[in-house]
């Protein structure tokens, strides 16, 4: 039996379409939706405008970051919170787009507790960081831009792995995320050893954080470094980076050669 | 194959501009009334406020389609908390919210820019500055819009208070007083207007105390 398909074949515009005086009239409605690459979704991401590290000594795991938000070349927050407290004893670093980093942390946060509940025990590092790196795997190509850190003790000691938006999962021992990274990175190289104490690797991460920060254009702000241990994280110091710089360099009083004095009367 | 430009956006900016100051015991949010498209003007009396609940009220500039949708969503998802939780939102909540129902739609976004404003459980003002995807951040004074780039560095003149990530941490709320962040709100204003075109017509402020919601209008240049 012949189906009738008349039905299916797209109906003629309502007005004469033979001269094509309005070509948009008789061309199906459509519109694409607003690219990742689109001006209006350009101004509306931050970018990876950030510094942010992360490694293990000793001790533990030390993390550190900016606080720096860029929209563009406008700075739009100081004071953002890059370090994520997923839970007592699990940290996530932020780069990348503002809002991504913020849910999907929070997401993750969300499935740890539930993992707790499910198993009467703590997730692990490997396990919290393979969850989230298998969500953003699954958004993968759709413009999500997250370059995170998850740090934590779990019964294995101290872990770290680095995850990206583009689903990428590696674990490591020291690494750094962001524009401000390869700054941070010479520093953090240089100055690392094992064998640190928590202070000393404390000051290793502020330094570089401050170096990246003067260099970096994208990055300032208050330098936050935390440390987590077999007891959990613990935030050790919150440090306006421009004060740290007079404080690496003070400003010597140089020796007077010539005094303006005021003119008394004129 | 070079990038094709749509013919057609769904998106538009009828422009403005938006503020809000949290004090010790208040919480004041601004925002002009002027609605425009491209250089033409919709309305010269249009409120971008709007109160979500008792102690929290939204500003938004942008695309005001979007914060309308985004609006009712809100309200009605605020209706939903008061029947099952027999009491009204508190404004950090309603500030998550917010921030979630922006990101659901991450990939079409509200293109709205808004800032909400407050009191917090203990009674303190509370400012959250939102970008239109979500990440949000409580401040002690933000503004959003048009005129933001030449209203937020007069007001970190004016108010720059420590950053919260400082260690050992120092409050962040203004020490004005209610009458002087009022002052200070017309006083942007009335320099926004002067140089972004999209600024303009009247100044609608909101002022929210333990008193309750006051709201009162100031003019501002027509041009």
């Amino acid at each position: 039996m012949k189906l009738d398909t008349s039905g299916l074949e797209s109906t003629s515009p309502f007005f004469g379409s033979g001269d094509e005086l309005c070509p948009e009239l008789s061309a199906a409605p459509s519109f694409s939706l607003p690219l990742s690459t689109d001006d209006t979704k350009a101004t509306l991401k931050h970018a990876k405008g950030t510094t942010t590290l992360a490694f293990i000594f000793k001790e533990g795991v030390m993390v550190a970051a900016d606080s720096r938000a860029s929209m563009g070349g406008y700075i739009s927050s100081q004071s953002v919170k890059k370090i994520i407290e997923i839970n007592p004893y699990m940290l996530g670093t932020m780069a990348g787009g503002a809002a991504d980093c913020q849910f999907w942390h929070r997401n993750l946060g969300i499935k740890c507790r539930l993992h707790e509940l499910a198993n009467k025990r703590r997730i692990s590092v490997t396990g919290a960081s393979k969850l989230l790196a298998n969500i953003l795997y699954s958004y993968r190509g759709m413009g999500l831009s997250v370059g995170t850190m998850i740090a934590g003790w779990d019964e294995t000691g101290p872990g770290l792995y680095y995850v990206d938006s583009e689903g990428g999962r590696l674990k490591g021992t020291r690494f750094s995320v962001g524009s401000g990274s390869p700054y941070a990175y010479g520093v953090l190289d240089s100055g690392y050893k094992f064998d640190m104490s928590i202070e000393e690797a404390a000051e290793l991460a502020r330094r570089a954080i401050y170096h990246a920060t003067f260099r970096d254009a994208a990055s300032g702000g208050v330098a936050s470094v935390y440390y987590v241990g077999p007891n959990g994280w613990k935030k050790l110091s919150g440090d306006d980076v421009g004060e740290l710089h007079y404080h690496y360099y003070p400003v010597t009083p140089s020796t007077v050669e010539q005094e303006m004095a005021e003119v008394a009367g004129a | 194959m070079t990038k094709q430009h749509p013919a057609w956006s769904p998106y538009d900016n009828n422009g403005g501009t938006c503020v809000a100051i949290a004090g010790a015991d208040y919480c004041v949010i601004a925002a002009d009334t002027r609605m425009s498209t491209g250089y033409s003007i919709l309305t010269r009396d249009y409120s971008k406020i709007c109160k979500l609940a008792d102690k929290c009220v939204m500003a938004s500039s942008g695309f005001q389609a979007d914060v309308k949708a985004l609006q009712k969503l809100l309200a009605a998802r605020h209706l939903i908390y008061q029947h099952q939780h027999n009491k009204q939102m508190s404004c950090p909540g309603m500030a998550q919210l917010l921030s979630n129902t922006l990101y659901y739609k991450r990939f079409f976004p509200y293109y709205s820019f808004n800032v909400l404003g407050g009191l917090d459980n203990e009674g303190k003002g509370c400012v959250y500055t939102y970008d239109a995807v979500g990440s949000y951040e409580r401040v002690g004074y933000s503004s959003q819009g048009s005129g933001s780039t030449l209203i937020m560095p007069f007001l970190d003149n004016q108010l720059k208070s420590p950053s919260p990530l400082l260690l050992p941490a120092q409050d962040a709320v203004t020490p004005l007083s209610e009458a002087e962040a009022v002052d200070l709100v017309k006083t942007c204003f009335a320099s926004a207007t002067e140089r972004d075109i999209y600024t303009a017509n009247k100044l609608e402020i909101v002022v929210l105390n333990k008193g309750g919601i006051h709201r009162e209008y100031m003019e501002l240049r027509k041009d």
